[in-house]
């Protein structure tokens, strides 16, 4: 399949009161079209930034990407236009209805307000949402107001959908649902997920391919089963000891280069 | 497109202000207070100008409403950076300029309803002014509510909490206050102050809607002022956007 993402050498340092922080070193990555894809790493590792890089948030120090055919330097009107981005926090307003705020953000997408009004309600019967158009966000629960924010993320479209963390928060009933919800999206319409996630069992269940980063560079990536094999020394390992050897916050750390 | 994206925005944030109607009127309590228990301290003082005191002092409480009000509009943007509502904004094609652009009107229209509200106390107290020259009043409230808001907004997205912005507003706002005549015109001050006040943007902004106020339109007060206020308005709106393209940081 072809690569809807690929990224190489993406890098991003901030400058603070205490000297420059490299978040991000050097990541290179490849994201297949249709995939489900994980991010893994330990905090500070990089994923947050990473991603606000891919959605045109931060701009890179360094390196280069392309996001669905848009180079992220050059055209990052395009790569916004083909992309959505729901951040850890989510980004609706808690005093303002669900309705309204999907009304706006199909307007923030250039839709008329007709166009507007319907994409609300068919994204809505889609996300199982329209009982809940009506009331405050600030009044729906954390599973409800997390489907709220993948709707809002789904005004357009998109080829590709990041989701940073998706389920920090949610209790296991709601996170099992944002799963499937996760699956439905790419199975009915070819959406390529990119997420992070400090779950190992949710990038298990849910992920196709895993990267993970540490220190802000890739120190693996494969299939759960072959990174299981390959670092956890049988495909029948758990991710959490992969995850460990991996990131070399383990006895097998020697096992793990610094960077694939 | 850019003024498609920026009454969507207006819309939006103007919604939002018509929402919590209290806050609406509440910011125009303290520029009251003063018209009713300070303004009349001075009718009868000796305060240099043409007109009577009220042609001093309510362009001056028209210019503090607009100080104390709209440099604080930044702290919206740090509560829903919070939310995530900035980014989950700037990953839109939604324009930049729109995003601040849109906020900034809004702050302006609240600003210019309250100081409506605040002339027309002023008329029960004692005002009498040519209306061509509380228009123009009301002009210079707009450009200075627009360029201080956005101002305020830019300096929201780059602070992280309300805890660091409130301190660094208000070393900006009393010294700018003081230095610029609002309560009392800086040709009663000593010459060290009066030049002192010359480096403030505000004192030609109040020089000239004092102008305005005595039915004087072509004075050079009136021409410094509006040149003041319009070169500040677009440096302001030109930073605001600078950081609302690139912050994230």
């Amino acid at each position: 399949m072809a690569a809807v993402i690929s990224a190489a050498g993406l890098a991003r340092t901030f400058s603070t009161r205490s000297g420059p922080v490299e978040a991000v070193r050097r990541v290179d990555l490849t994201v297949r079209e249709g995939e489900i894809l994980g991010l893994l790493g330990p905090n500070g590792a990089g994923k947050t930034t990473t991603l606000r890089m891919l959605s045109t948030l931060l701009a890179p120090t360094g390196g280069a990407a392309t996001v669905a055919g848009h180079d992220l330097a050059g055209d990052p009107a395009g790569v916004r236009r083909v992309c959505g981005y729901v951040a850890q926090s989510g980004g609706v307003d808690p005093h303002i209805t669900a309705r309204e705020e999907l009304v706006t953000q199909g307007r923030l997408y250039r839709l008329s307000k007709a166009e507007a009004v319907a994409r609300a309600a068919e994204l809505a019967r889609e996300l199982s949402l329209l009982d809940l158009l009506d009331r405050r966000t600030g009044a729906l629960s954390g599973g409800q107001r997390r489907r709220l924010d993948i709707a809002m993320a789904l005004t357009h479209r998109p080829k590709v959908l990041f989701l940073d963390e998706p389920t920090t928060g949610l209790d296991p009933g709601s996170r099992a649902d944002l799963w499937d919800l996760v699956r439905r999206l790419r199975d009915e319409h070819g959406t390529t997920v990119f997420l992070t996630t400090h779950y190992l069992d949710e990038a298990d269940a849910l992920a196709d391919r895993l990267v993970v980063v540490d220190r802000g560079v890739v120190a693996a990536e494969g299939t759960p089963s072959a990174l299981k094999r390959e670092y956890g020394g049988s495909p029948h390992a758990t991710l959490q000891d992969t995850f460990l050897a991996v990131t070399g916050r383990a006895p097998a750390a020697d096992a793990a280069p610094a960077s694939v | 497109m850019f003024l498609h994206d920026t009454a969507l925005v207006y819309g939006r944030y103007l919604r939002q202000s018509l929402r919590s109607r209290f806050a609406l009127l509440f910011g125009v309590l303290t520029p009251l207070l003063y018209l009713l228990f300070y303004g009349p301290l001075l009718t009868g003082l000796p305060l240099g100008g043409t007109g009577s005191s009220w042609q001093l002092l309510v362009p001056g409480l028209l210019l503090q409403l607009g100080l104390f009000g709209a440099l604080f509009a930044g702290f919206t943007v740090i509560m829903e950076k919070g939310q995530g509502v900035v980014e989950r904004m700037r990953v839109t094609p939604v324009s930049r300029l729109a995003l601040l652009l849109g906020r900034a009107l809004r702050d302006a229209t609240v600003f210019v309803f309250q100081a409506v509200l605040l002339v027309l106390a002023a008329l029960v107290m004692g005002l009498r002014a040519p209306l061509p020259g509380i228009l123009i009043g009301f002009a210079f409230v707009a450009l200075l509510t627009l360029s201080l808001a956005a101002l305020s907004y830019a300096l929201g997205m780059k602070v992280r909490t309300p805890q660091e912005f409130g301190p660094l507003i208000n070393a900006v706002s009393m010294p700018s206050m003081l230095l610029s005549g609002l309560m009392l015109p800086m040709t009663l001050a000593p010459g060290w102050l009066d030049v002192l006040s010359h480096f403030v943007p505000f004192r030609y902004l109040v020089d000239a809607v004092r102008d305005a106020y005595v039915g004087r339109y072509t004075s050079a007060h009136m021409l410094y002022g509006s040149l003041v206020a319009v070169a500040f308005t677009a440096l302001a709106v030109t930073v605001g956007t600078r950081v609302f393209r690139t912050a994230g940081a």
